[in-house]
């Protein structure tokens, strides 16, 4: 079980993410983050209440993409606004860029009035993350994502939470930033983006120099851990036999 | 005495909206959304529309053709195509005059609060974002009561037209959805003044719970203005059981949708007639497909 991946190591540090939050719905947002989220499922946090990302809840833990046997809930999108206003989940999306505060932007590059770039949206990202725990998952983490201040706010990090009031910043709650080199949050000084570990192999002066803000690094810095035998063998066995991890981390 | 009868054609559906309305758009992204009733628009000489849609192609579609002056959308997108093409060059060439880019729910608060009649309605969504730096209009409210929290109003989405594909209807407005969620097309139907069912079938009232669970009825007859049958009338779209997405063909949408060449004659091959047409010309390019 050695040779372990990159992008294993990235699936056990999403599981990790969800690790606490026990019964609550897991809802990730692309594969990375489904693949961790079914990892926690099967391992640190059985509680987790997962879905095919459609409209049912899935009380078995299928591999990525295949059909549930056994279905526990019915989660059309009406329901998940609800589930998102009532606070009983944790999303992790993607981001197109984030910055030092931890604000995430999946709307547009460049001037809003006439972007650079169009690309998804605000879809639910303001909801998210005034309403329940949200994390972002950065397959390639480089200056082009991590900004001094991104163009669009869609997600909202602590800091603008804390200005917009209470109603804002009570359920805001930005946990992880899960990228291909590290484990970051935002728990830095004046809620900043602070780095808690990096993945095996890689180092603090290659996650400072693939950021482009000034990222907080405090003294513990730690090794993102490597999978346990037991966790290589549901990643490459169980949920994701055919290697759709390596499509967005292969190194 | 049996209610009346609703059943109309596309071109009289399209013949009702008038240029300048209010239109929200039912489905979900590049989920059943009533494409045969947005083509029919495209045919139209409808102009300067304010368009409400969780985005796929209808918004893609309506914005190349320079039918929407007015957009009030969450996103656009067609899913296993990430960014919408003809919509992100429309944002790109700023060809939309009026762009309103709201959170996703804030858009569910938006519509409910046009289906009860309030002008609108408090969440969280949107607070601390650049929502509300885009959309100066939506102003925020302080609760009354003692713990002062200041919320975002969302203003309702009230709309002239409402138009949704469902898999099933009544000549008289009832429909059911068979696929796999409702999405929110009850509530663009509670929020418009005039609502157009399009279904890929037409059945008798018995028929619509004779081997389907009750709660799938999702609108009444009440609501509903007017019902076209437009068989495979989604496509592109998913209609869940009827038939899923077209990825194909959506994988042609999109290629040809982002070279100009291409796209002129995608618009040609597809677009340039009526709906028969365009059914006829989707299969035509399923067999060279196979």
């Amino acid at each position: 079980m050695n040779d372990i991946t990159r992008a294993e190591v990235c699936a056990t540090a999403v599981a990790d993410a969800f690790k606490d939050d026990g019964e609550i719905f897991g809802s990730p947002m692309g594969i990375m983050p489904m693949l961790g989220v079914r990892l926690a499922k099967l391992t640190s946090n059985p509680d987790l209440v997962i879905s095919d990302g459609e409209s049912l809840f899935l009380a078995g833990v299928p591999p990525l993409f295949a059909k549930a046997e056994v279905v526990e809930g019915w989660i059309p999108f009406r329901r998940v606004f609800d589930v998102v206003a009532h606070g009983r989940r944790h999303v992790m999306m993607g981001a197109t860029q984030i910055d030092r505060h931890g604000n995430q932007n999946i709307s547009a590059i460049g001037d809003f009035a006439r972007p650079k770039r169009q690309l998804l949206g605000s879809r639910g990202a303001p909801g998210n993350t005034v309403n329940n725990r949200t994390s972002y998952w950065v397959p390639r983490h480089s200056p082009r994502v991590f900004v001094e201040r991104v163009d669009v706010v869609t997600g909202v990090g602590p800091r603008l939470a804390k200005e917009a009031g209470p109603a804002a910043s009570t359920y805001n709650d930005i946990h992880r930033i899960v990228t291909d080199l590290a484990v970051l949050d935002v728990g830095g000084p004046d809620d900043t983006v602070r780095l808690l570990s990096t993945h095996p192999g890689v180092s603090v002066e290659e996650v400072r120099a693939a950021t482009g803000f000034e990222v907080h690094v405090p003294t513990d810095v730690t090794t993102t851990r490597e999978p346990t035998p037991g966790e290589l063998m549901l990643i490459r066995e169980v949920l994701d036999p055919r290697g759709l991890r390596t499509k967005e981390v292969s190194t | 005495m049996k209610p009346r009868d609703k059943q109309m054609t596309i071109d009289e559906v399209v013949g009702r909206l008038k240029s300048g309305m209010t239109i929200g758009i039912g489905g979900w992204g590049p989920r059943r959304k009533p494409m045969a009733l947005v083509r029919a628009i495209l045919r139209s000489d409808l102009t300067d529309l304010t368009i409400v849609s969780w985005g796929g192609a209808d918004v893609g579609l309506l914005a190349d053709a320079g039918k929407i002056k007015r957009l009030v959308y969450a996103f656009v997108s067609l899913d296993s195509i990430p960014l919408e093409p003809l919509f992100a060059r429309a944002r790109q060439d700023a060809t939309i005059p009026e762009v309103c880019e709201w959170d996703e729910g804030m858009f569910f608060t938006g519509l409910k609060a046009a289906s009860e009649r309030l002008p609108f309605l408090p969440m969280r969504a949107g607070l601390g974002s650049d929502v509300l730096v885009n959309n100066p209009d939506i102003t925020t409210i302080t609760s009354p009561y003692g713990d002062g929290e200041t919320f975002v109003a969302v203003p309702a989405l009230k709309l002239d037209a409402a138009l949704v594909h469902l898999n099933r209807a009544d000549a008289h407005g009832n429909a059911t959805y068979l696929g796999p969620d409702p999405y929110f097309d009850d509530l663009f139907a509670m929020a418009a003044d005039e609502v157009y069912v399009s279904c890929e079938q037409v059945v008798d009232t018995a028929g619509l719970t004779l081997d389907t669970p009750v709660q799938r009825l999702l609108l009444s007859r009440m609501l509903v203005t007017g019902v076209v049958e437009t068989p495979n009338g989604a496509h592109f779209t998913t209609c869940t059981p009827d038939y899923e997405r077209d990825e194909k063909f959506q994988r042609h949408y999109a290629t040809s949708a982002a070279d100009p060449e291409a796209w002129s004659a995608f618009k040609q091959r597809f677009l340039s007639g009526n709906e028969a047409a365009y059914q006829a010309a989707v299969a035509a390019f399923a067999e060279e497909q196979a």
